[in-house]
């Protein structure tokens, strides 16, 4: 266990200490300057709304349709952290030079990849979960509303973050970093493209579309984890407003099932098995 | 007492190329042997199993009695490759200290200055690696791998930035290694370097071990040339112990003898012939690295 808290240790300071945490700083506080901004304004907007004769609550719409939108924000920023903190873990450190040195200490490989991992997840997920927080808060303050499962939703967001994480280590084995971070962006967007297939499948009714979502849920479990993360975002939402609401921005709001939790969890430990037995049998 | 380094039938295949094709070799403990050979012989993949970074094929290869790749010998181990890289990022210290804490080292601080002075690298402790020169580097990189005092160095190719004092650093470095006890497999190019500090040579070519040997025997005594008023006359059977006749017989035969020169082949001479004579294995396309 020591071995795997210094190589998480060593990859953590290295992002420290190559200033990519200061920009994802600087970056993300530009976002929630944007997202406070554009909140306040919705909500002065939806304030002066009069009452409509559909029963439609206006301030709840509002809220749950930027949080959603917000939401969808912060899972592309925590993915793009997670696949920069683990793109090159072996391949791409090995073509550098960087990789042998550790290796060929007494630390096993497993291990080594349990850090990297350790790294990378705890970071973006931690991410994930701060910057959703944030989203909340703004939402919460400036338009009163809050969420009826906060919790449950940044927890599921911060899942999907840290499966893409264990996708993009897992990939580094095969790839070099480059096609490894373009690989997983494209494998992202693929899995989000499926999710709204779906969402098109469940509004026309279409049986192929309906298949193809729920199997690229299964296959992409990370893209099940953002759906699931909008339903339980509004799942108390009544009425009207509650099933409008319950569609989710663009219509991505999905009710993944009871198994999605346990399931990936037994998706990180079947990736996890992948990338070990992988990297046991390369040469470096 | 098993051997630093013991490596029995071992062969190494890439697709259709041999790296390797059941070399036999041992390193003595405290023990430093050069391997040599040209580009693509199967030197580095050597290495590279003795380290556990590739896996054999076939045959075994064993660190102070463990299975190579295995966390007891790695344990017993330092390793330079050939192509290596440091974070840019970290200091010279703060990359000894990862690398204690990664072999299990308590030498703590004490350890890190002990190396860093070996290496000449004292006033650099606090350097940030990407500010050093390639040569800085790979005298860091020694001092990396004598981490945790091990019994076995494995140095693919350590002097191959330096300039002529940065070797002579790096030799002196080795012979003190070798007083210490430090068992040290050298891959280099450079047989001068071989010639000055190895106590064996082991010469391979398309992955096959090819002549071993100590330097002096490989580089036999070749003849005996004499100035004379005449020319250069030159008896290439000859040996030390017939030079007194034959100065005898050349100044009875009215010769005036000026010099003497015993004619050693060198190194060299010896590699070249070793590596010209091998044959390749049957189906052997090319060997690799």
């Amino acid at each position: 266990m020591s071995d795997v808290l210094v190589v998480a240790g060593h990859a953590l300071r290295e992002s420290l200490r190559r200033r990519v945490f200061a920009v994802v700083v600087g970056l993300t506080l530009a976002f929630g300057a944007l997202y406070t901004w554009g909140t306040s304004e919705l909500f002065q907007d939806v304030n002066n709304f009069g009452p409509n004769q559909f029963g439609l609550d206006p301030r709840v719409l509002a809220g749950a349709t930027i949080l959603g939108l917000a939401m969808f924000g912060t899972l592309f920023l925590g993915v793009v952290l997670a696949v920069f903190l683990t793109l090159g873990a072996v391949r791409g450190d090995a073509e550098r030079g960087l990789l042998q040195p550790l290796i060929v200490r007494p630390l096993g490989r497993r291990q080594y990849l349990a850090g990297r991992f350790l790294a990378a997840a705890s970071v973006s997920g931690a991410y994930v979960l701060i910057v959703y927080a944030g989203g909340v808060v703004v939402t919460g303050v400036l338009g009163d509303w809050w969420p009826s499962d906060p919790v449950g939703a940044g927890l599921r967001l911060a899942a999907a973050v840290v499966v893409v994480a264990a996708l993009a280590l897992l990939g580094s084995i095969f790839l070099s970093a480059n096609a490894n971070g373009i690989a997983v962006l494209m494998v992202f967007g693929a899995g989000l493209l499926a999710g709204l297939l779906g969402s098109i499948g469940d509004a026309l009714n279409s049986h192929t579309l309906q298949t193809i979502a729920n199997t690229s849920s299964w296959l992409l479990p990370f893209e099940a984890l953002y759906r699931d993360a909008l339903r339980v975002l509004v799942s108390e939402v009544p009425g009207v407003t509650g099933a409008i609401v319950q569609l989710g921005p663009l219509g991505g709001s999905h009710d993944a099932g009871p198994l999605l939790g346990p399931y990936t969890i037994a998706y990180l430990a079947g990736v996890g098995a992948l990338a070990a037995a992988a990297f046991a049998r390369t040469d470096l | 007492m098993p051997d630093a380094l013991a490596v029995t039938g071992l062969s190494k295949r890439y697709g259709a190329t041999h790296a390797l094709c059941g070399v036999d070799l041992a390193v003595g403990e405290g023990e430093l042997v050069g391997l040599l050979g040209p580009n693509g012989a199967g030197k580095s993949t050597l290495v590279k199993i003795a380290c556990g970074l590739v896996r054999p094929t076939g045959g075994t290869a064993e660190v102070c009695g463990a299975p190579a790749g295995t966390a007891a010998a790695r344990g017993s181990l330092g390793y330079l490759a050939e192509l290596f890289r440091f974070p840019g990022w970290a200091s010279a210290d703060e990359l000894l200290a990862l690398h204690q804490r990664l072999a299990g080292s308590g030498g703590g601080a004490a350890e890190r200055a002990e190396l860093l002075d070996l290496v000449g690298l004292t006033e650099a402790r606090d350097r940030r690696i990407e500010t050093m020169s390639k040569g800085m580097q790979q005298r860091l990189g020694i001092a990396q791998a004598l981490v945790g005092q091990p019994a076995l160095l494995l140095l693919d190719e350590p002097t191959s930035a330096l300039d002529p004092a940065g070797r002579r650093t790096v030799r002196g470095l080795l012979v003190e290694l070798r007083r210490r006890g430090v068992a040290v497999l050298l891959n280099t190019h450079l047989l001068s370097e071989v010639e000055q500090v190895c106590d064996r040579v082991a010469i391979i070519d398309r992955g096959l071990l090819v002549a071993e040997g100590r330097p002096e025997d490989l580089a036999r005594p070749h003849g005996v040339e004499v100035e004379t008023a005449s020319g250069t006359r030159a008896f290439p059977a000859a040996s030390r112990e017939d030079v007194p006749a034959i100065v005898e017989r050349l100044v009875r035969a009215g010769e005036r003898v000026y010099e003497v020169r015993l004619v050693r082949s060198t190194l060299e001479d010896a590699y070249l012939a070793a590596v010209d004579t091998a044959e390749a294995p049957a189906g052997d396309d090319r060997t690799a690295a």
